[in-house]
């Protein structure tokens, strides 16, 4: 079955985030469907929602992830869809 | 209808501020087909059946809270009362029975197993004897069994020769657990109406109703409660209900969604989605902070009980149109040591156990987490169970009574419990005594509302 995630990124702003986050995305071949993004107070937010092609690389892709939160200061975090639609719609 | 940004963001909000997260996951294990003539091949019946089933339990959850990005904080296993699989046990043999839940506690992975219990609400059989025999060295030699006793229904009464028991059994706990604050106590509870469902420790065993094996769930969320109360300063309290109501639902939505995937995982039924508030010390992670911020300069002062009425109720509306089985304690938990407004309102002199005992009058579950001065006698503790009892028989509701007679600590002392059992000043009991209507015995009579039919 076809399963989406939504990745939200929280950091502040600066040049190459979306290049850096995307990168990562497509070593795993995992296809962004929607991106939005907004700066509120210097805050950069964007939340993504990917295909993710193989449930079980989760962990790899949240490791691959790590190393980008460190270098840039961001907060990453990649949620199954489910939750999302369980949580705001009856 | 895709979801929105801000839906999405009050999602992440949630669980990265306000402390968004699902309690428990608790499976439910049959013991009954574990009991034979031979003590050793009980023991190894148990053993093998607890590890068996409950083998993936902690990894699949780990690993579907990492998918869903919410945190599950406990794993946690609940038993068929063990009174029920102890046939000619000694107690010896009941206390070694206890010490091979622990083991099974340790290789699974869990937190606590709970079910080292008996239920004696109208008798005692000489299984349910042994078990109460073995609980204060069981609850004292073993780190994570919890153990709980029913002393009292609706339908028939409450037994008050068990509560007379129970009133010594926690004091020889407390004693021989006397160099760790008594912490033994913490692991226990008395119960009247309980329910064979419950997810939350200590109090959770698998009753006799229950299939083979179950998963339930309890969610938590009171810091998510208190934001979206702040966001609303003004609001009237039909509103303030609305909000909480509304609160509920999401919350309790994230949590059966989990429940199931993990149940549907490890290929075992869902069982209920306990709709309760549970406290932790964790900054704004309180109920007694929702009180006050409908309005009370301190929990436990007048308003208090209608403050919590009203929250209790709303929590359960949201909650009831969220899942389709609803069940366990389903109301706002009250743990005074795991819970930082409690604790400051006891320390400054707002709250009592006289007015946490009214608040168990219109909320679950019962006088939670609460250090006694180590003074308190056998029959006061008894005493303090049955009027508790008294009050979950008349209202056809579930109370409980956890309650550590802290040995060599006076009132206003402070005892550190450690972990998610957090800390507790010392409150005291009344001086006079209770002895003649515990030496009393016998059985308070089923209430009128019990003829029902």
């Amino acid at each position: 079955m076809q399963k989406r995630a939504v990745v939200t990124v929280v950091g502040k702003d600066q040049v190459g985030i979306i290049a850096r986050v995307t990168n990562v995305l497509a070593k795993y071949q995992m296809n962004v469907q929607d991106i939005s993004q907004t700066i509120l107070q210097d805050f950069f937010t964007m939340i993504m929602l990917v295909d993710l092609a193989e449930q079980d690389k989760i962990d790899d892709l949240l490791h691959a992830f790590e190393s980008v939160e460190k270098e840039l200061g961001l907060t990453i975090s990649i949620q199954l869809e489910d939750v999302f639609q369980a949580m705001h719609r009856v | 209808m895709p979801i929105a940004f801000t839906e999405i963001q009050e999602t992440i909000r949630m669980v990265q501020m306000e402390s968004l997260d699902i309690r428990t996951v608790t499976m439910g294990i049959s013991l009954l087909d574990c009991a034979d003539g031979d003590f050793e091949k009980v023991k190894e019946n148990v053993y093998q059946k607890i590890t068996t089933y409950a083998a993936k339990l902690k990894p699949v959850a780990e690993q579907v809270e990492k998918e869903y990005g919410i945190p599950i904080i406990n794993k946690r296993i609940s038993i068929t009362p063990i009174a029920e699989i102890l046939g000619n046990a000694t107690v010896d043999q009941a206390v070694e029975l206890a010490q091979v839940l622990d083991e099974a506690a340790n290789t699974t992975g869990v937190d606590f197993i709970g079910g080292f219990s008996a239920l004696v609400h109208k008798g005692i059989t000489k299984g349910d004897q042994t078990l109460l025999n073995a609980l204060p060295k069981a609850l004292s030699i073993t780190n994570r069994v919890c153990g709980s006793v029913s002393i009292g229904t609706t339908r028939t009464g409450i037994n008050m020769d068990a509560v007379r028991q129970l009133g010594q059994i926690i004091k020889d706990t407390a004693e021989l657990t006397k160099d760790n604050n008594s912490i033994g106590c913490a692991k226990f509870v008395a119960f009247c109406n309980p329910v064979e469902d419950n997810p939350f420790m200590a109090g959770a065993f698998h009753g006799a109703g229950e299939g083979e094996a179950v998963l339930s769930v309890g969610v938590s969320g009171p810091g998510v409660v208190l934001n979206a109360l702040k966001r609303y300063p003004e609001a009237d309290l039909g509103e303030v209900a609305d909000v909480i109501k509304k609160t509920a639902f999401k919350i309790t939505r994230a949590g059966e969604l989990l429940g199931r995937v993990v149940a549907e995982r490890l290929d075992v039924p869902f069982g209920i989605m306990d709709l309760s508030l549970a406290p932790t010390n964790a900054m704004n992670d309180s109920v007694a902070e929702i009180l006050e911020e409908i309005g009370l300069e301190s929990v436990g002062t007048h308003g208090t009980i209608a403050a919590l009425a009203l929250m209790n109720d709303a929590v359960k509306k949201g909650g009831a149109m969220a899942s389709s089985y609803v069940g366990g304690l389903s109301g706002a938990f009250i743990p005074v040591s795991e819970d930082n407004g409690m604790i400051r309102g006891i320390e400054d002199g707002s709250l009592t156990l006289d007015k946490l005992e009214a608040m168990t009058c219109v909320c679950s579950v019962g006088l939670d987490m609460i250090a006694l001065s180590g003074e308190a006698s056998p029959e006061t503790l008894a005493a303090i169970i049955a009027d508790e009892a008294a009050i979950g028989m008349i209202n056809k509701k579930t109370t409980a009574v956890r309650v550590i007679p802290v040995i060599g600590k006076e009132e206003g002392d402070i005892v550190e419990f450690g972990g998610l059992l957090g800390r507790a000043p010392i409150i005291g009991v009344k001086p006079f005594s209770s002895e003649k209507m515990i030496k009393r015995g016998g059985r308070i009579p089923a209430p009128l509302q019990a003829l029902i039919n």
